[in-house]
Parts: C-alpha cells; structure tokens; sequence
C-alpha cells in the first residue's frame, strides 16, 4: 500500500473518532446510551461521505460503501423475506410444531386444491423453492426451469388480463373525450374567447390535444405502414407530443433527483454537524 | 382553475442564501464567459455549483407557501370527505432512496386521517417499506397521537414477498395472505378486520412509493377489478408515467416533493394545530426551487456553448 | 422431457391464473396458487443471496481484483443475515416483528442501508446537473420541443415560476408558469404517455400469451 494511502486513512480514521466524540458529547445528558448513539450517527455520515467521494473520483472508501451495501442488502431482503413468508405464511400450513415453535398461530386446513389440505399441498412451493435453490449447482441446475416455468407462467397469467383490462381497454375508453365543451353556439364561443386556464376554450384545446396526440402517438409507433403523407404527418406530430412527455418526464426526474440530495445534505447539516435545528 | 399563492414566508436568513447564490451567480458569469469562448467546463465544477445552490437554502431556511393543484386537491378532499372510523390502507411501497420525497407524504397521509379518525391499516410491498413504516410511526403516531390503539384505530399488517401476487390475494382474501399482523396477532381478533374480508371492503387506498411494485400495481390489481377509490404518493420520476389513469382509474396524485409540500400545506389550512409540526415538504421546497434554477441556467449556458461552437465551425 | 415438463407447468399455471378471473368460484384456487408464487419469491431471495455467496467467495480464493471488498460485502452479508434471522437484539422476543423498534436490525436498517441507499441516488442530483449542461442540446426542432417543455415544468414545479408571470391578467391565465405546466401534464403528457402505456400494454399480452402458450422459450434457456 502507498504511503499517502495510509496517511490518508488514519487521517479519515482520526476524523471519524473525532467527529463521534464530539457527537457523543453533544448528545450527552439528552439521550441515552449517547456514546452508542453517536457512533451510529457518524458512521452513517461516514457511510454518506464515503458514497459522495465518487463524485471526485473513484477510491477505496467509495469501493469500500458500495460494496456494503450489496451485502447488507441482500441479508436485509432474505431476512425479510424469511419472517414475513417463510414463518407468517407457509409454516403455520405445514407443521403445527413449527407454528408453536416461531410463536406463529397455527391456520386451519382449506381444501383448495384437489382434495388435499394444505397441511399437504404446501410442501409444493417448499419442493419448487428447493429446486429452484438448485440452480447454484452446475450439474443440477437445469432443475430451477421448472420452479422458474411457474414464477414465468404465474406472471403472465396475473398480467394477461389486467394490461388489457387497465392499460388497454381502460385507456382507449379515457381518449373519447368531448372535443366540444359546454358547447353554445359558435358565437357564444367566439364573443367569449379568452386563454383563461379554466375557460372554455383551454379545456376544449385540452381535449383535442389529448384526443389527437394519443392518435398520433400511436400512428408513430405502427410500424407496419410506411410513414407517407397524410400517415406521415400524423407520425410527425406524434414524435412532437412524445417529445413534451419526454421534456416533462426529464423534468420531474429533476426534481426528484435533487430531492433526494436534499434530504441528505439535511441529515449532514442538521443530525451529524448540528447546523440545523 | 389552479390559483397560484403569492410568495408569503421569507426567513430572516436571506442575506445567507444572497451571499451564497452570488458566489453561484459569479461562477454562472464565468461560465458564460468560458461558454462564449466555447470553452468546456469541468463537471466537477458544475458539482460544486449544485452542491452550493442545495446547501445554502438548507443552511439558510427559505420558505414558499403552497396551494394544492387539482390533482393533489381531489386526494385530500376525498380524505377529508370521508366520515370518521372509514377503512383506509396506506401501503409503503419504496426503499430508503425515494424516502425523501415520498416519506413527507407518508407522514401527511397518516396525520390527515388520524386528525379524521379513520381505522388506517398499514402494509408494504417493499421489505423496507414496513422499516420505513417506523419511522412514519414515530413521528406522527407515538408523538402527535398518543392516544390511538394498535388493533382499534391503526393496525401494521407489514410486508410479504411476492409484489402483486401479494395484491392479487387480498382482492379477494386479506386472511390468507395476512393471517396475522407485523407481531403474530390473528387478523379474528384485530377489530379493524371485523368487517373487512378483501379489498372491497376498503373506503379508501393510498399507495406510496415508486417503483414496482407500486401503484401501477394497485390500479391493475386492485383499483380496476374492484373499484376501490385508490390514491398515491410517488417519487417525482414516476409522476408522469400515471397521469394516464388519472382521473379515472386514480383518484389523486401527490408527485415529488411538491406535491408532498402542498397536502402539508392543505393540511395546515384545514387542521391549524398543525402549524408548529415539522413539515418537510414545504421546508425542501426552498433548495428544490433554487437548485431548479441553477440547472435552467446550465441548459442555457450548455445551449450558448453549443451555438458559439457550431457558429465558428461553419466558418 | 426437462422442457416439456417445464412448457406444461407454464400452460396450466398461466391458464388458470387468466380463467379464474372470468369464474369467481375458482377465486380459492387463483388464491393458493398466488400463494405458492409468493412463498418460492422468498426461495429466489435466497437464491440471490447464494450466488452473491458464490460469486465473492470466489473472487476472495482466487484473489481477483479487488478481492478485499469481497471480504466487506461477505461480512457485512453475514453479519445483518445472523441478525435477521435469528432476531438477535429484538426487544420483543421471536413473536414481534423483526423492524420492531429498538431491535438491532433496525438500527442496522436505520443507520447503514438507509444513508447507503439514499446516497447512492443523491449522487444522481449531480449527474442530471452536468447532463444538463453538457448533453441538453436544442440541436433540432424535436430536441428544442422537450427542451421547452422540461424548461416549463422546471420552473411551474417551483415558487420562482409563479412569481416570474403571477403579472399576466386572469383573462391569459394559461401563460402564468404554473397553469402551464398543469396544462402540459394534464393533455400532452397524458396523450404521450398513454400513446406509450397502450403500446407496451398489447406488448405484453401478446408476450404473455406468448409464454403460457409455449411459443416463447428464452426464459428456458437454451435448449442442449
């Protein structure tokens, strides 16, 4: 290892002592366990600092957070996973001890499935799970086609019908939208023409904006006609619609990125250095 | 018709956040000045700029008043409207990296419908989601509503694994995919559940999060097939991609920090007592607007760049 | 044989999951088998957990590059697993939930995945920035049309937008920032949006038709 290296670490090692004794002082008498508590305090703002020295450039600490975070990861979610499934769902099916064992209320027998309890038939998802656990192994691991046969065919069969339902027939359904809208007579309209943002006129702009763009939206996105002339003019203006989504879509991500900066410059200001009440 | 709320808090702290943006101003005129020459500028620069546009305003609060738009509007009306002991899930359906923006939403929703006294049943299809929860539970529950009862007026059903198959059971069947709630209680013997057998039993249904599963799933799964009002709270970057299911399919929409800023401004109007609560909506709407100018600003300086170059390329 | 098995178990999961929503009285069958879905969900956490095993125990014996932080990413796997799983530091003993309040698994939550998480997406704050004044070019009409629209809702998003047109009469009140962006979301970005959500909806019906029927395979695997 380099010198400037190790200068550097015990440099940031001696910072972080620091910083978690005077964290731990300034909590002194407010909470308790202060000394635990403001260990957790730095080693977050340490975890947030070491993330945000990317921006620099790569480097160990960086390496050193991303690499945690894989891992701790990963355990968080198959913990989870683990009590809330594995113990809250299958085992008060299948083993009454298990159940008195996990302090998890046993649940009675349904007869969903041909005549089997489920006291039996829930060994089905254990048996799919273990083979599905397979794959790890190379000369078994053709086995976890089955178990993933049915994540596959389980995921099409809840989306078949629900895109069509939602994001289909629902959606064509919402475009048939009226194009004239409290609806007078021309003159009415034209005596009161105005670009009030309620107004008869905005709204009915709305709505042929709405109607048309969803057309058009999709007249660029059918590729089995040649975009000629009248088909090619509709394209056109479906390529300038999408692009206002899109210019929309980039400014909310905007937003919503710096959000997220927002939030953790404030736990750095105000939980670690205590700049802010 | 949306009626903008004129500019009402200014803090004290200004002259903190003038100095701060004068140094960024004085960086944007040197930048201007390099863009002319059709010069680059390190990206490590335009990181300090965001960096300090972001920081000033958190160092040196700012605050802007909020009205609700009309998508945001309709959600808290429906909330409201509702009379008092009405079912209302909440599901926490994000990690700790859309908990930002969406975490003030949370808080909102769950302090709105305490306020209400409506039954609210708490549940996640994220893992983090229900970890998440505890915070939401601290801060609003433990502090501003001693006085609710676990299994009488809030119950924490927590997570299960599976995304939308966790929906497509409880459309039909809560028990079965929740026997218990988050600590090994029978679902029999929580009182909410005496008169809730699925999801159409619910009154309302407010998903928060962002990603999948999220609310997309809860409209396909559960808003369409029973008609349950559904309403949501989702990171900014995900906004936009629902406004097609709105208004039908989706009662209300809260996108991003804005939206959060303004259900908490709506909130204070109608409920007072909680204008001394923490509102971090409205409190990250200072940095949100000054950090938004300073990328506009990049835009133009990035486009004068360009125009400059192929100008003397043509040449 | 390995196939066909594999092709069979599509074709009756996925039918009968697309049946039952058409025959109410299948609703208990839809319901247990949602079930078995969600039970072999958690086997694939564990899968993934493994093959992370598996990956950095390897690069740590073979001493690959970096090999060091696979020691990190290994203990800091084991260490939050042990507590997890065996509730370790939970103030409410083996009943409660494993995020109760005060139990060490939720400080771990709290104070190592949370501020990890959150910041990796913040560093995303800084790359929109620099994107925005390095690739944010109006080099055609189509590009300057989203340039102007993300213009509009970056400053409609905000106070500062308001207070640049709160001037302009109520009789042009679409002109104030804010109404336009409300206006831009409410009809061209819906129209676009759901142009896209109609699309990638037919897409993935005819795909999942696709699959319960057998005639798409990818997801087997190549076939030996």
């Amino acid at each position: 290892m380099k010198r400037s290296s190790i200068i550097i670490m015990l440099v940031v090692l001696a910072m972080f002592v620091i910083s978690w004794l005077a964290k731990a002082s300034s909590m002194a008498g407010v909470e308790d366990h202060n000394i635990w508590h403001g260990f957790l305090i730095t080693f977050s703002a340490f975890l947030t600092l070491a993330i945000l020295s990317f921006l620099y450039k790569d480097n160990p600490f960086y390496k050193f957070a991303e690499h945690l975070f894989v891992g701790v990861s990963a355990a968080y979610w198959m913990s989870m996973g683990f009590w809330t499934t594995i113990v809250g769902n299958l085992i008060p099916r299948i083993s009454n001890s298990l159940s008195a064992f996990f302090e998890v209320p046993p649940i009675a027998d349904e007869w969903a499935l041909l005549l089997l309890p489920d006291s039996v038939t829930f060994f089905i998802p254990v048996i799919l799970g273990i083979m599905l656990l397979l794959r790890l192994s190379r000369n078994m691991g053709w086995i976890s086609a089955w178990p993933l046969a049915f994540i596959v065919g389980s995921t099409a069969g809840f989306n078949l019908v629900r895109y069509l339902r939602s994001d289909f027939i629902e959606q064509v359904s919402s475009t048939f939208v009226p194009l004239l809208v409290d609806w007078q007579g021309t003159g009415h309209f034209f005596s009161h023409l105005n670009l009030n943002a309620s107004g008869q006129f905005v709204t009915m702009a709305g709505n042929w904006v709405i109607f048309l763009g969803v057309m058009c939206g999709l007249i660029y996105f059918f590729f089995s006609k040649e975009h000629k002339g009248i088909f090619g003019f509709g394209s056109r203006v479906g390529i300038w619609i999408l692009m206002v989504t899109f210019g929309a879509s980039f400014g909310y991500t905007v937003m919503g990125r710096i959000s997220l900066l927002v939030g953790r410059l404030t736990f750095l200001f105000g939980d670690w250095l205590g700049l802010i009440s | 018709m949306f009626t903008p709320a004129p500019l009402l808090a200014l803090s004290s702290s200004t002259i903190g956040v003038s100095i701060s943006l004068g140094l960024v101003g004085l960086g944007m005129v040197w930048m201007l000045i390099r863009s002319l020459r059709a010069r680059d500028v390190d990206r490590r620069i335009v990181f300090l700029f965001i960096f300090i546009s972001v920081s000033a305003p958190i160092l040196f609060p700012i605050t802007f008043s909020e009205t609700p738009t009309p998508v945001v509007k309709k959600l808290f009306d429906k909330v409201e409207s509702l009379p008092a002991d009405s079912k209302v899930l909440i599901s926490f359906d994000f990690d700790p990296a859309m908990a930002p923006e969406v975490q003030p939403m949370a808080d909102a929703f769950t302090r709105h419908c305490m306020a209400k006294n409506h039954k609210v049943i708490f549940m996640s299809l994220w893992a983090t989601g229900q970890s998440l929860l505890n915070q939401t539970m601290r801060a609003v529950l433990v502090t501003e509503f001693p006085e609710k009862r676990d299994g009488i007026d809030y119950v924490e059903l927590g997570y299960k694994a599976g995304n939308e198959g966790v929906l497509n059971v409880i459309v039909s069947n809560f028990r079965k995919m929740f026997p218990t709630d988050v600590n090994s209680i029978p679902l029999d013997s929580i009182e909410i559940f005496d008169k809730i057998k699925s999801c159409r039993d619910l009154d309302l249904i407010i998903s928060i999060g962002g990603g999948k599963p999220g609310i997309k799933e809860w409209v396909l799964f559960v808003g369409d097939p029973t008609k349950t009002p559904i309403g949501a709270g989702v990171a900014a970057v995900v906004a936009p991609q629902l406004y097609p299911y709105y208004p039908k399919q989706l009662l209300g929409l809260l996108g991003g920090v804005k939206g959060a800023a303004e259900y908490e401004s709506e909130l204070v109007r109608h409920y007072p007592q909680f204008e001394e609560v923490d509102k971090p909506g409205l409190r990250m709407m200072g940095p949100q607007t000054f950090a938004h100018v300073v990328i506009l600003a990049f835009i133009v300086l990035g486009n004068i760049s360009f125009f400059v170059s192929r100008r003397r390329a043509s040449r | 044989m390995k196939r066909q098995v594999a092709l069979l178990i599509t074709l009756f999961i996925g039918t009968l999951l697309v049946v039952s929503v058409f025959i109410p009285p299948m609703e208990s069958l839809k319901e247990t088998f949602t079930l078995f879905f969600d039970i072999i969900a958690v086997f694939a956490f564990f899968l993934g957990g493994g093959n992370l095993l598996r990956v950095h125990l390897t690069k740590l014996s073979k001493r690959k590059q970096d090999w060091v932080y696979s020691i990190v990413t290994l203990v800091g796997f084991t260490v939050v697993l042990v507590i997890g799983l065996f509730k370790l530091g939970n103030p409410g003993g083996i009943a409660a939930s494993p995020t109760a309040e005060g139990s060490l698994f939720q400080t771990l939550f709290d104070n190592v995945l949370v501020p990890l998480s959150s910041t990796m997406y913040a560093l995303l704050a800084f790359f929109v920035a620099s994107a925005s004044y390095r690739a944010f070019r109006a080099k055609n009409r189509e590009a300057t049309i989203l340039l102007i629209a993300a213009f509009i809702i970056l400053l409609g998003r905000t106070p500062f937008g308001m207070m640049l047109t709160s001037w302009v009469p109520n009789s042009l009140s679409i002109l104030q920032i804010p109404n336009l962006a409300i206006w831009i979301m409410n009809s061209a970005n819906l129209a676009g949006q759901r142009a896209i959500m109609i699309g990638i909806g037919l897409g993935v019906v005819s795909m999942s038709i696709r699959i319960i029927l057998g005639i798409e395979r990818t997801y087997l695997g190549e076939e030996k």
